[in-house]
């Protein structure tokens, strides 16, 4: 019975479906847009994780080590261009 | 009437005119020697559908060297205008034009379908498989670069080229400063071949990952399929970003958004910055297949291995990343702060490092060598002291307090030219000599083929350095002219005869083919170089299944040691090969795709409606489509090894 049931992906659907919700909150709560983006920003990072290893079963194959090496390499360029691009554009412009 | 009136030149001149009539010439001409040699059907069945990894890669071989002389031709134009002062050759609407079409055609229509070809033919044949991994995405991916690299080469005569740079930074390439339909070009041309370039990253890193020859680790695999796996990987984190700044300036131009532009909320740098996100990346995955391709003719030629295998793996890996994170060196002189600017000045230094290493390692592979000079060699060697005066200048221009002074002169010019003909442009012409025999089973000659390495390797030098000092003098780019007491004449003199002995050498490379197309040896093996990795294993040109019994490997120069230590490479008997289907979907979809963006670019609304189903019916059509592939007999095997061996 305990492997017939998805418990892993159920517990998973509802997770992204809070984090939905937690980012909407963004648009019908009143708050500054530096408090909103950030929500936005930590609640997409979190649910792409969420989706990639609880749907899209990263982890559950032998080419495990090859699918998180692509996805830190991902995130880390994600993140570099990101907060690269705030630095240039915003941060550090004169 | 008013209908076609979008269609016009906004800016005719006599050449133009003449080069319509040209073009509308050699469409008839095509189509009639097509009827007559009763040849469409060969061409429909061998090649618009094929899904073979080095047919593909043949095509797009043809592309680039059809794309080298179109954007030859516009350098030539160039070099011409500014070969006097006060030039009256190109006015200033064309000579923009100009410069930019021949960014754009060299390095996406040409540098990049360049590199593709060779790693068609060369990356599933260097790991002992039979094709790639997805072998009808593979037509795809070709398909939609070659109707992209169409679309922007009609603009010249329909609608006005883009003239806003290869750059085409906004607000110049908004609506407001570019008026015709030049940029639309630019930004739908380039987005339909970038969406193949995407698909080809995925096919290529999955290839090299799951389809290599049983024994081949990863750290056995030839240096070219580690240089293309790490390009691979480059594209399909850079390109996505060059898709969104594409899409996002397409929205500006045809949807009235406001994401490039100075008011309502735009930022028109945000542009220059996602450009450059993708551009530098871009730059290195033009120049590290260019690496890989070193490495195997130096190590060939030299009769060794090649040295320090690991810190040349590690040295890429590092690149790839590092390759990210410089690219505000573009644009120092945007208005970022000094502390913005300090600490891109240092990892664009930084990235300098592991491209030292590798130069290193040639140089010790080289040292104590049997070196033997061959065409490929020659442009290898060429390639070490040419491209170290492109890397210096880039060191120097990576000090962002120093680029204030040579930013957007000529002596930017010359540093990419520096690096970009001989790291790219040599490293396909060696590429090509090399691997000519595996792909037409005959060699280019070797007098004609050096001597063209010559003229090429000192034209270079004729044509670029000039650059550097005319740039410090404060010669401008893209000026289309300058008045003689600027004392500019005699240096853009002397990079006019560098631009003329260039045309001289492709045009030897030209004759070359010619002269060993008629009268070179067809008996010459399938091993005519005595390399080291298992493309020379197979007979050559290549049978379509590529190995008739999947190669055992157990070193990382396969073929090498299989002659010189006896490792046996094939074992067992003949089975049936599994292979897949031709197909013509790829390219009625890729046909679609053209209509699709020319109805774009000129804002022909139904059309592009119509042409969007067309692609979506093409994508349902595949996914309901049932098809397991063909079977080739051990039968046929047999008697194609038997005929190929005899051959020999
Ligand atoms: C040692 C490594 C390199 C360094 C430090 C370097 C540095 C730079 C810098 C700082 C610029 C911007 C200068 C300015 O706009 O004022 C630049 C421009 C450029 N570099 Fe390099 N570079 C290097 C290697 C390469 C390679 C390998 C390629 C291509 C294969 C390349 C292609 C280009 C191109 C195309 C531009 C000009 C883009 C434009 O504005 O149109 N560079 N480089
Ligand atoms: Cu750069």
């Amino acid at each position: 019975m305990k492997e017939l049931f998805p418990m892993k992906q159920i517990m998973g659907f509802v997770f992204s479906l809070m984090l939905t919700v937690v980012a909407l909150a963004v648009y019908f709560l009143n708050m500054s847009f530096a408090m909103g983006m950030t929500i936005l920003v930590v609640t997409a990072f979190i649910q792409a994780a969420v989706q990639l290893v609880v749907f899209m079963h990263a982890g559950e194959t032998k080419d495990k080590g090859a699918i998180y090496t692509n996805v830190y390499y991902g995130v880390a360029i994600a993140l570099v261009t990101i907060f690269g691009t705030l630095l240039t554009m915003i941060w550090g412009y004169n | 009437m008013e209908f076609f009136e979008r269609f016009a030149i906004p800016h005719p001149s006599a050449p133009i005119y003449a080069s319509m009539v040209a073009i509308a010439l050699t469409i008839v001409a095509i189509i009639a020697g097509l009827t007559y040699f009763k040849k469409w059907g060969y061409l429909w069945r061998e090649w618009l559908t094929t899904v073979d990894h080095k047919r593909i890669g043949i095509m797009y071989l043809i592309s680039a060297l059809l794309m080298l002389f179109r954007g030859g031709v516009d350098a030539l134009m160039m070099r011409a205008q500014l070969a006097v002062p006060d030039n009256k050759l190109l006015d200033a609407q064309h000579y923009n034009e100009v410069f930019t079409t021949h960014g754009v055609v060299m390095i996406i229509f040409m540098a990049m379908p360049f590199i593709m070809a060779l790693m068609n033919f060369v990356v599933p044949l260097q790991i002992g498989a039979r094709d790639v991994a997805f072998p009808r995405l593979n037509a795809l991916s070709f398909w939609l670069f070659f109707m992209g690299a169409m679309l922007f080469n009609i603009s010249f005569v329909v609608g006005g080229s883009p003239d806003a740079g290869w750059t085409s930074y906004f607000p110049l390439a908004g609506n407001e400063f570019s008026t015709s339909v030049g940029s639309n070009y630019y930004m739908i041309a380039i987005q339909i071949a970038g969406l193949g370039t995407l698909m080809t990253g995925i096919n290529f890193i999955t290839t090299i990952f799951k389809m290599r020859a049983p024994g081949m680790t990863l750290m056995k695999m030839p240096m070219f399929t580690w240089s293309a796996l790490i390009t691979n990987a480059i594209i399909v984190f850079a390109f996505p970003v060059l898709t969104v700044a594409l899409a996002m300036g397409t929205m500006d131009r045809l949807f009235g958004t406001h994401f490039f532009t100075t008011n309502n909320g735009g930022m028109d740098m945000l542009w220059a910055n996602l450009f450059w996100v993708w551009g530098h990346p871009e730059v290195y995955i033009l120049i590290l297949p260019a690496f890989g391709i070193y490495s195997e003719v130096i190590s060939t030629f030299a009769r060794r291995n090649l040295y320090g295998y690991k810190s040349m793996v590690v040295s890429m890996v590092l690149i790839s990343f590092m390759s990210f994170l410089v690219w505000v060196h573009h644009f120092f002189t945007m208005g970022q702060g000094a502390l913005t600017n300090s600490i891109f000045s240092i990892t664009t230094m930084a990235i300098a490092v592991p491209t030292g290493i590798k130069i290193f390692n040639w140089l010790f592979t080289l040292y104590k060598g049997k070196i033997e000079i061959t065409t490929p060699m020659l442009y290898a060697l060429l390639f070490i002291p040419l491209f170290t005066i492109g890397g210096v200048t880039g060191v120097m221009l990576g000090m962002s307090a120093a680029d204030y002074q040579y930013h957007n002169t000529m002596f930017l010019v010359a540093h990419f030219h520096m690096v970009i003909i001989p790291g790219v442009v040599f490293a396909m012409l060696a590429g090509l000599t090399y691997w000519w025999p595996k792909m037409f089973g005959f060699m280019l000659n070797e007098r004609l083929g050096k001597l063209a390495a010559w003229v090429i390797g000192i034209s270079t030098l004729v044509a670029f350095m000039p650059m550097f000092f005319s740039g410090l003098d404060g010669q401008a780019r893209r000026m289309y002219t300058y008045s003689a007491s600027t004392g500019f004449g005699p240096l853009n003199m002397i990079s006019f005869v560098g631009a003329i002995g260039l045309a001289v050498g492709f045009a030897i490379i030209v004759y070359n083919v010619y002269y060993s197309v008629r009268y070179a040896s067809r008996d010459i093996g399938a091993d005519p170089w005595n390399a080291r990795t298992l493309e020379w294993a197979t007979h050559s040109p290549v049978p379509e299944y590529n190995f008739a019994i999947v190669p055992h490997v157990k070193s990382a120069e396969a073929l090498w040691d299989a002659k010189k230590k006896r490792h046996i490479l094939f074992q067992g008997d003949y089975e049936k090969i599994h292979m897949p289907n031709n197909s013509g979907v790829p390219f009625i979809m890729s046909s679609i795709f053209f209509v699709w963006g020319f109805a774009m670019i000129f804002s022909m609304w139904a059309v592009a409606i119509i042409a969007t189903i067309g692609i979506f019916a093409c994508m349902a059509h595949r996914s309901v489509e049932i098809d397991h592939g063909r079977y080739i007999s051990v039968r046929k095997i047999e008697e194609t090894e038997t005929k190929l061996r005899g051959a020999k």
